[in-house]
């Protein structure tokens, strides 16, 4: 309990609930940060595990809302993240249905930060994947060489711009980073507790965003999400 | 709340923004759903108001979504920050302008945090020394884009050619403002009007010519939610927030509706397509949506520069209601038409939510 987001995100919660009735996750799952502050400051290791080890921590949109209203000053979002760092250390992401969604999020955002230094990319967001993206979407994808020209992008290119290809360099230095903070560390963690549990599943694991094991974290619902 | 009282409140929350020579860090976001929008930021600043603007081609994303979604851990993140900040000090520059709303956040959460926790700082300068062999000077002024756009907001519609007005009743536009979270939630002091009535895109809109829309869940998220997008399974979320605007602003009969942050755009636009699909339901007249801009979009507009060179083109919602109602000129045919009038073909017609020419 180092992590800086406690210190920040947690003084004396007086459980008014201000939190919970501001939430957008809490009218849409089954899902009350009041409780999350609750049970972070009983320091009840067993609580806090069982927490850790469940869909509820990853409920959150980390909109913070909550940072704004709460008459403390507090922030449940920010003991939402510190909690799933620790879950993702600990591999307890796995024992849930939304904590296992963590290797899509690898595989996807993660993954595409060192091959190409965006978080989002054109090329990332796949019509098959998003459908929501509708039919203007896919025209401008088959269009994109033409399109971005047209709107002043550098698409790929060299130097300066929106969509420029960034540089081996300048990869480089990001790969290094994350190898000397641990954001590589935390990367081969997901990947290798998902593999557990892909074993345990009878799953195919596989390496990207085809195979059995991510298709099925990346769809799956099993509906007792929400409020009924 | 009178309006009076609202005016009262922003007046406590105003921050210091650079008048001049900024370090400009693009969005993963805008790049790639609007890149007409950075350029139009750009090409008002340096051709209309003759500021310098430094487009560096060696930073890359903060990683916030990365963060937000929680794949990437705080000290990752925070160096990579770091690094863009030494980008910064080697070009010669002290004023960091972010495109995004999320970096602009987390640009926010990091200098917070060194502030409270000195050896954290330390910890991050070692970290980048050893990874890249970096160091950095902290910025002198940080700001969103959107707040630079503020600051200029009455030079802009000094110059421009046209106002958010009805043309032929001489009326405001009805709009509605929609604050990415990350903007002042967290930090209400950074930015302009605090969280519970910014003003910056007000500010804005009043300055243009347009009515300010206050409706119930005006500070509601639009619903992105990081890994409630992300993952196709929690995509529920998602649709359900930018719902639950859409149904409260209706009322009101809205315009167009203006955001500052890069993904909000992006789904309060496309979460009415995939609505329409879904329901049947369509907002705004005519089954023809509520369409959805930047505030370099809008700034753009009132510029009088073409809709299809900044981009309108490649929004779902038509933009053509709002450039019909102020009198913007434009070409139909030449919407889709690639440079010099290439022709790229059509995308497909959703089959409620109209496009303006069906």
């Amino acid at each position: 309990m180092q992590d800086v987001r406690f210190f920040e995100g947690l003084k004396a919660c007086i459980n008014c609930g201000t939190c919970t009735a501001i939430c957008p996750a809490a009218e849409f799952y089954n899902y009350d940060p009041r409780v999350i502050a609750t049970t972070v400051q009983s320091q009840d290791d067993e609580k806090i595990l069982e927490l850790m080890s469940s869909d509820t921590i990853w409920y959150c949109g980390e909109c913070m809302s909550c940072k704004t209203r709460c008459p403390r000053g507090n922030a449940p979002g920010l003991l939402i993240i510190a909690l799933r760092s620790l879950s993702q250390d600990m591999g307890l992401f796995t024992k849930s249905e939304k904590g296992r969604q963590q290797l899509a999020v690898k595989r996807t955002i993660g993954d595409q930060i060192l091959s190409t230094g965006y978080c989002v990319h054109p090329g990332s967001v796949d019509p098959d994947m998003h459908p929501e993206q509708g039919p203007v979407w896919e025209w401008e994808l088959k269009n994109i060489d033409p399109l971005m020209k047209k709107l002043g992008a550098n698409f790929n290119g060299d130097g300066p711009g929106a969509l420029r290809k960034i540089s081996q360099d300048d990869l480089d230095e990001l790969k290094k980073i994350f190898e000397i903070t641990g954001g590589q560390e935390r990367y081969d963690k997901i990947e290798a507790f998902s593999k557990e549990k892909s074993i345990e599943m009878g799953m195919e694991f596989g390496t990207d965003t085809k195979s059995e094991y991510f298709k099925h974290v990346y769809t799956a619902n099993n509906q007792k999400h929400n409020h009924r | 709340m009178k309006l009076e009282g609202k005016r009262l409140i922003w007046q406590e929350y105003q921050k210091e923004i650079a008048d001049d020579h900024y370090f400009y860090a693009r969005s993963c976001i805008r790049q790639t759903f609007f890149p007409g929008a950075e350029a139009v930021f750009i090409k008002i600043l340096k051709d209309e108001l003759g500021k310098d603007i430094h487009d560096n081609k060696h930073h890359t994303s903060c990683t916030g979504i990365g963060y937000h979604s929680d794949v990437v851990p705080f000290d990752t993140t925070m160096t990579v920050i770091a690094r863009q900040f030494a980008l910064m000090t080697e070009a010669g520059y002290e004023n960091y302008a972010a495109s995004c709303i999320t970096s602009f956040g987390l640009y926010t959460e990091v200098l917070e945090t060194w502030n409270h926790f000195p050896e954290t700082e330390a910890k991050i300068r070692e970290y980048l020394f050893k990874a890249t062999g970096r160091e950095f000077n902290k910025p002198k002024n940080l700001a969103h884009a959107s707040d630079i756009i503020y600051k200029f907001r009455h030079q802009i519609a000094a110059k421009g050619k046209f106002k958010l007005v009805d043309k032929d009743t001489g009326k405001p536009l009805k709009v509605v403002e929609h604050i990415g979270c990350h903007y002042s939630k967290m930090f209400p002091h950074k930015g302009i009007g605090g969280a519970e009535y910014p003003y910056v895109l007000s500010g804005m809109i009043e300055a243009w010519g347009g009515e300010v829309i206050d409706y119930p869940e005006r500070r509601h998220c639009c619903g992105f939610g990081f890994r409630q997008y992300v993952v196709q399974a929690n995509r529920g979320f998602s649709l359900s927030c930018s719902k639950k605007k859409f149904d409260s602003m209706e009322p009101y009969e809205p315009d167009m509706i203006i955001t500052n942050c890069p993904g909000c755009p992006m789904f309060l636009d496309r979460w009415q397509y995939a609505l329409s699909e879904m329901e049947g339901k369509t907002y705004g007249k005519n089954n023809h949506g509520i369409p959805v801009f930047t505030y370099e979009e809008v700034a753009g507009l009132i510029m009088g520069y073409d809709p299809w060179e900044i981009g309108l083109q490649v929004h779902q919602v038509s933009a053509e209601p709002v450039l019909d109602k102020i009198g913007i000129p434009y070409d139909p045919a030449q919407k889709f038409k690639g440079k010099n009038g290439k022709n790229l073909g059509m995308p497909e017609s959703p089959s409620n939510l109209k496009f303006y020419a069906d």
